[in-house]
């Protein structure tokens, strides 16, 4: 526990970091008028428990608050609370099965009332409502009951011993929701409270005035927010839909708008936005990867419904020649600067953050055509019939890369299907619309869970910071097939008696270091064994007017986190 | 011409149950999840209890009569309850978005507003700039007007939206500064002031919008007009001495119509169907977007409402269209 | 209304009658417009045909290594007239794009689909619609459920058509024809399909009118067949809203088609269209504004050109106008 002990002092500092940088910026509450935020995907309801999209997570965390965020380096922050619990403190208790926290005295909803633990236990049942069809079930896993001792303390009781407790009410995806608000949309009733999806009482810096859905929000600075001075701006127009291009724009071209969310453009045209003088692009990293899964079964699509992508083993990309020539080929860095620029990182992980999960036994830097032709050759897959695409037990080395409609992603496809190529492997690409590819409709032959291709390209992530669920994608029972209606989290089917035992060792280890070990280990085995080609470690890039103040990006946690510190410079 | 409008506004109730149907099966095999739009990080079990919340796998038979009570039973007795201030409705389930989790017709009648005032003016601003063309580039026919027009309309029609609309804004916004490249939703008119504000967000849309409709109806106006112009009866309402004008606009015009009145009439659906490229370019969140946005988000409820919405008015004006080929050509007789 | 001009010559008739195609001919060959067209249309048809067989680049091609960064985003040689300073290369006469690939190479290759797909889907679309209006119009058994037929294809909403259809018969196709041609099939037809209604609404308005002239009295007095009738009778004057629908239907086909391989139902992501280049340039409008311009002025040009053509065989094929 030494490093959450650091992780506290770190946040602490931080703390005292951002209120010395707010120190030159204060004065009444609501002195700098409107600040316009633009998101290309419009929010359709600000309840993240009935929608997990960021869209709505992030709009909504602007009124809605948890109990700890992440800060922009991953450390948890107290929030509502005085502090982060942890064993050193008490907060969290020797056998890991309880975490009580203590929320801060005088915390008010934007209505006056006062904030207490039973709206925190409320909020518990609001999610676990089994007719609720709750979309953050899984910050909730695990736990068996909620205690209120008094109106300050929450005593979160898991089944187990659990060595990240800070699954619920942590992070912009469990705000704490009003019980008196949501009293009667408890489980199928939770669509009909309109009024309340669309307008919650928060404590949060803004308060919603106009709601309309997939398209624009109108708020209002708190009047009974907890800092006096805060928040700076006096309303808040927070508009939805169009394109990257039009959010950026509209913000560094333009200057109608002062902050924008996520913008995916290639980094010429970030540049030449910039130009236009009146924003600037700012990045953070997270935990997301662009990565090609490799099919571990076989496509062909001449076998049966029941067998297709389902029997294995792939006729050849298995073959650790195969994957690693494939990998050797791609020339990280010019896919970087091609489609993230600034914005993204060269990678060889699966799980290339927190540090202390990041592996950094692999390097995979340069491309190197020469090579990966020399091991294809050495494993005597060579071109035997002068069609310059190689033979691989008895097949030629043909496949299909089907990827989401992108325009950074079929550059990518472009580029990739050249080197390959080159390398004697030849590729078909295709694009499937984003709505079917990640649908998941078993209906559909083109979604990614169904992997009706040889090789397919995407980016994942996971949320917090805590990889042990999400390196879970990798178990053998993950895997889709068509008696579970092709759902499963394990794309590639990758499946590995050690890699199962190890993780299963993972999740019953306490010690943070050792669990850092743990995940490294499993990364390595996944990326070595050709579960997946990773690509590029992709940060986040918005962009904020120039005369927009206190913007720190957190990728961690909702953009928006730290909306209350916002200022207008002068 | 009385009789065969009651008897095709009977015929039209049949046609559009059936209609509906037909669009409640096609939504209903078209691939696609409401929950696509959740991040990958929400694992399947969750998923499918939000499915299962939503009532996404019900059969079509149990879903598809819901939806019909729900549309015409529960949504009329609601906006009778909100204009009358009574409570038929008594809390029966309306037709709810699967995105939002509210009321569909809400989200439609919030977005009716500015599609009205984009899409409609565009229509209003391209019929009364077409028509003149249309007239005057066939009665000159190969003029240097004709030409003009023709090299006009035909790379306007040729443009699609997706780039014209981005050249005005670098061009407008980026450029000179005179307009806001995006429009804002949440602004009222209520004076001088604020008009002046309202046209100056619209102007871009509208004209992106207006040059392709423009381009379409003066090229079926010329056409048609010069199939007339050299009929019987034009000679013969020369030769009679009336003058030039009454003989182009009335005599002529009036047999030009047919085509243009088709082709308006199916265009004014589109009107409430709103401009997707358009309205996306621009952030005008109309209908256009509501419908894409739902499309994308496979938000079954939303696009059912919007597309039968959207049948309705087109079996109307279709309608309408029929019964003003009757009183434009009074030898068309339909019984 | 006739047909055949009735000649009004007392003189003996020296040369063998003219059939009425080569009058149309001599017609259509003295407007101007329609010569113009004609020709502008054939020289952008033998340039996708044959241009990328002349032509030196590989459009499909992305250099590598090194040569990536030397190529990529290169303007087109004349921009070097007027900024001294551009990076061009007289190998890529247009230059490239943001991965190198050649830029005329793939308008030249681009035009092939866009071409073949836009005029396949046209007349598709125009023959459906003409057939349908005139069928509605001429028999007025029929005008009932042809036209609520229409209506229904007015009202389904076209992308979860298109994804039903994909889902149908994609597979089946490529199995029949192969991926390409399968593809070709499928956009062809459901561009065709999902466009015809415009087109029969407008014929049926037509024909409406038309069959209660005196000339369909007279022609059916004197026992003309229905097909006759619509053949000669009816056709030959619903000819100018035709040409008009089958013009703008051109654009509407290449546009449409490069809207459905972006959403992933067309042609595999690196087979460029026009359509296709121009929407991805859009974004880099400003720093490569030849990348918008040039498939913008082809996409416009073939439009134009067919337009004109229209123009001349409406002209040609009136037998008001023609000898005038």
């Amino acid at each position: 526990m030494k490093l959450m002990t650091a992780l506290m002092g770190a946040s602490a500092l931080a703390a005292v970091a951002t209120t010395a940088f707010a120190a030159g910026h204060e004065g009444p509450r609501g002195r700098d008028g409107e600040v316009k935020i633009i998101y290309w995907q419009a929010p359709s309801i600000l309840n993240p428990y009935l929608s997990s999209g960021t869209k709505d997570i992030e709009s909504a965390s602007m009124v809605i608050e948890p109990l700890a965020r992440y800060d922009q380096d991953g450390n948890l922050v107290p929030w509502l609370v005085d502090e982060i619990p942890t064993t050193e403190n008490g907060g969290v208790s020797e056998d890991l099965t309880s975490i009580t926290w203590k929320i801060t005295p005088g915390i008010t909803w934007s209505d006056g009332s006062p904030f207490t633990s039973a709206d925190v236990k409320f909020t518990y049942e609001y999610c676990s409502h089994p007719e609720g069809g709750c979309a953050q079930l899984t910050k909730f896993g695990g736990v068996s009951s909620i205690e209120t001792p008094d109106d300050l303390t929450v005593v979160v009781n898991f089944e187990g011993s659990t060595p990240f407790p800070y699954g619920p009410f942590v992070g912009g995806e469990s705000p704490i929701l009003q019980a008196a608000q949501f009293a009667d949309c408890l489980g199928a009733r939770a669509p009909e409270c309109t009024e309340a999806n669309f307008n919650p009482i928060g404590t949060g810096p803004f308060v919603v005035t106009e709601f309309k859905p997939n398209d624009v929000i109108t708020m209002a600075a708190n009047e009974n927010y907890r800092t006096d001075g805060k928040p700076a701006f006096a309303s808040v127009t927070f508009k939805g839909g169009g394109d990257a291009a039009a959010a950026g724009r509209a913000v560094m071209e333009t200057g109608e708008f002062d902050y924008a969310w996520n913008l995916q453009l290639a980094p010429d045209v970030i540049a030449k936005m910039q130009e236009g003088g009146k924003g600037t692009p700012v990045v953070g990293f997270g935990t997301l990867v662009e990565r090609i899964m490799l099919n571990h079964t076989n496509p062909d699509p001449s076998l049966g419904p029941d067998e297709r992508a389902v029997v294995r083993p792939h006729p050849f990309l298995q073959e650790p020649a195969v994957y690693k020539a494939m990998s050797m080929a791609i020339d990280r860095p010019l896919l970087v600067e091609v489609g993230y620029g600034q914005a993204g990182r060269v990678t060889c992980n699966w799980v290339p953050a927190p540090q202390l999960y990041a592996s950094t036994s692999m390097n995979c830097d340069t491309q190197d055509l020469a090579g990966a032709n020399a091991l294809l050759d050495e494993a005597g897959f060579t071109d035997s019939d002068g069609d310059g695409v190689r033979e691989a037990n008895g097949v030629p080395m043909k496949i299909l890369y089907q990827t989401s409609t992108n325009a950074v992603r079929q550059d990518f496809q472009a580029l990739i299907k050249q080197w390959w190529a080159e390398i004697g492997i030849e590729a078909e690409l295709r694009n499937v619309d984003a709505s079917v590819f990640f649908g998941g409709d078993p209906g559909s032959p083109d979604t990614f869970q169904k992997f009706y291709a040889d090789v397919e390209m995407y980016a994942n992530n996971f949320s917090g910071t805590d990889p042990q669920s999400y390196l879970g994608n990798g178990l053998c029972d993950k895997a889709p097939s068509p008696d579970k209606q092709w759902q499963g989290e394990n794309i590639s089917r990758f499946c590995m008696e050690e890699f199962d035992a190890l993780h299963a060792q993972l999740a019953s280890t306490g010690d943070l270091n050792e669990r850092g070990r743990i995940a490294q280990e499993l990364n390595d085995m996944a990326v070595s064994n050709g579960m997946m080609i990773p690509l590029v470690d992709r940060g986040r890039l918005s962009a904020h007017s120039n005369s927009l103040g206190g913007v720190i990006l957190n990728t961690w946690d909702s953009e928006l986190w730290n909306v209350a510190d916002w200022y207008r410079m002068k | 011409m009385l009789t065969y409008t009651i008897r095709r506004l009977i015929l039209s109730v049949p046609t559009l149950l059936f209609i509906s149907l037909v669009i409640f099966l096609l939504l209903k095999l078209a691939p696609g999840d409401p929950m696509a739009s959740q991040p990958l990080t929400v694992p399947p079990e969750v998923r499918e209890k939000m499915r299962i919340a939503l009532g996404v796998g019900q059969p079509w038979y149990i879903a598809f009569p819901k939806w019909l009570y729900q549309f015409f039973v529960v949504e009329p007795l609601y906006l009778f309850d909100a204009m009358l201030g009574t409570d038929w409705a008594g809390g029966q389930q309306r037709v709810i978005s699967w995105q939002t989790r509210s009321p569909v017709m809400d989200i439609v009648m919030q977005r009716i507003p500015q599609t009205l005032w984009v899409v409609g003016v565009a229509y209003v601003v391209a019929i009364l700039i077409a028509i003149p063309i249309g007239i005057y580039s066939a009665y000159r026919q190969y003029s240097w007007f004709d030409n003009a027009g023709t090299f006009v309309t035909m790379v306007g029609f040729s443009v699609p939206p997706f780039f014209s609309g981005v050249l005005v804004i670098v061009i407008f916004s980026v450029w000179l500064g005179w307009f806001p490249s995006i429009y804002d939703t949440t602004h009222k008119v209520t004076d001088w002031a604020s008009f002046k504000v309202q046209l100056q967000q619209m102007v871009m849309p509208v004209m992106v919008l207006a040059l392709q409709i423009t381009s379409q109806l003066s090229r079926f106006m010329r056409a048609s007009m010069l199939d007339n112009l050299n009929q019987d009866y034009v000679r013969t309402a020369r030769a009679k001495g009336l003058g030039e004008k009454t003989v182009v606009l009335v005599h002529v015009l009036r047999n030009s119509l047919i085509p243009v009145v088709t082709v308006i009439a199916l265009g004014v659906p589109s009107i409430f169907g709103g401009a997707i490229i358009t309205e996306q370019v621009f952030k005008v969140n109309g209908i256009g977007q509501l419908l894409i946005t739902a499309i994308q988000a496979n938000d079954l409820p939303m696009v059912q409402t919007l597309t039968f919405i959207f049948a309705i008015l087109i079996v109307l004006f279709n309608l309408i269209a029929d019964v003003l080929y009757g009183l434009l050509d009074p030898r068309i007789r339909y019984d | 209304m006739t047909e055949t001009p009735i000649t009004m010559d007392k003189v003996e008739p020296t040369a063998p009658p003219r059939s009425q195609w080569a009058d149309v001919w001599d017609q259509f060959r003295h407007h101007r417009g329609a010569m113009w067209g004609a020709g502008v249309f054939l020289f952008i048809v033998f340039l996708v045909l044959f241009g990328p067989w002349i032509y030196w680049n590989d459009p499909q091609y992305v250099p590598t290594g090194r040569d990536f960064l030397n190529l990529r985003d290169t303007r087109p040689i004349y921009v070097a007239l007027f900024d001294s300073g551009a990076k061009t290369n007289w190998l890529h006469p247009l230059g490239t794009d943001n991965l190198g690939r050649d830029f005329l190479g793939r308008l030249l290759i681009g035009g092939r689909i866009s071409l073949a797909v836009g005029m396949a889907a046209m007349i598709l679309s125009v023959v459906l619609g003409t057939f349908i209006g005139v069928l509605a119009g001429y028999f007025r058994m029929l005008d009932g459920p042809l036209m609520r037929l229409t209506d229904l294809f007015l009202a389904l909403p076209l992308l979860p058509l298109l994804l039903v259809a994909v889902l149908l018969f994609r597979d089946k196709l490529s199995g029949m024809f192969g991926p390409e041609g399968g593809t070709f099939i499928l956009i062809v037809t459901l561009v065709g399909v999902t466009s015809w209604m415009q087109t029969a609404r407008i014929v049926r308005g037509d024909v409406l009118a038309l069959k209660e002239r005196e000339f369909i009295l007279a022609a059916r007095s004197i026992g003309t067949t229905p097909s006759k009738m619509i053949a000669r009778h009816l056709l030959p004057n619903v000819m100018s809203p035709i040409m008009v629908s089958a013009t703008l239907g051109i654009a509407t086909a290449i546009i449409t088609e490069s809207a459905l391989s972006f959403l992933g139902f067309g042609f595999p992501p690196d087979f460029p269209t026009w359509g296709k280049l121009l929407f991805d340039a859009v974004d880099r409008m400003q720093l490569y504004p030849e990348r918008v311009i040039w498939p913008g002025i082809l996409i416009s040009l073939t439009v134009l050109s067919v337009n004109y053509v229209g123009d001349g065989l409406r002209d040609a094929l009136d037998p008001r106008i023609r000898g005038r």
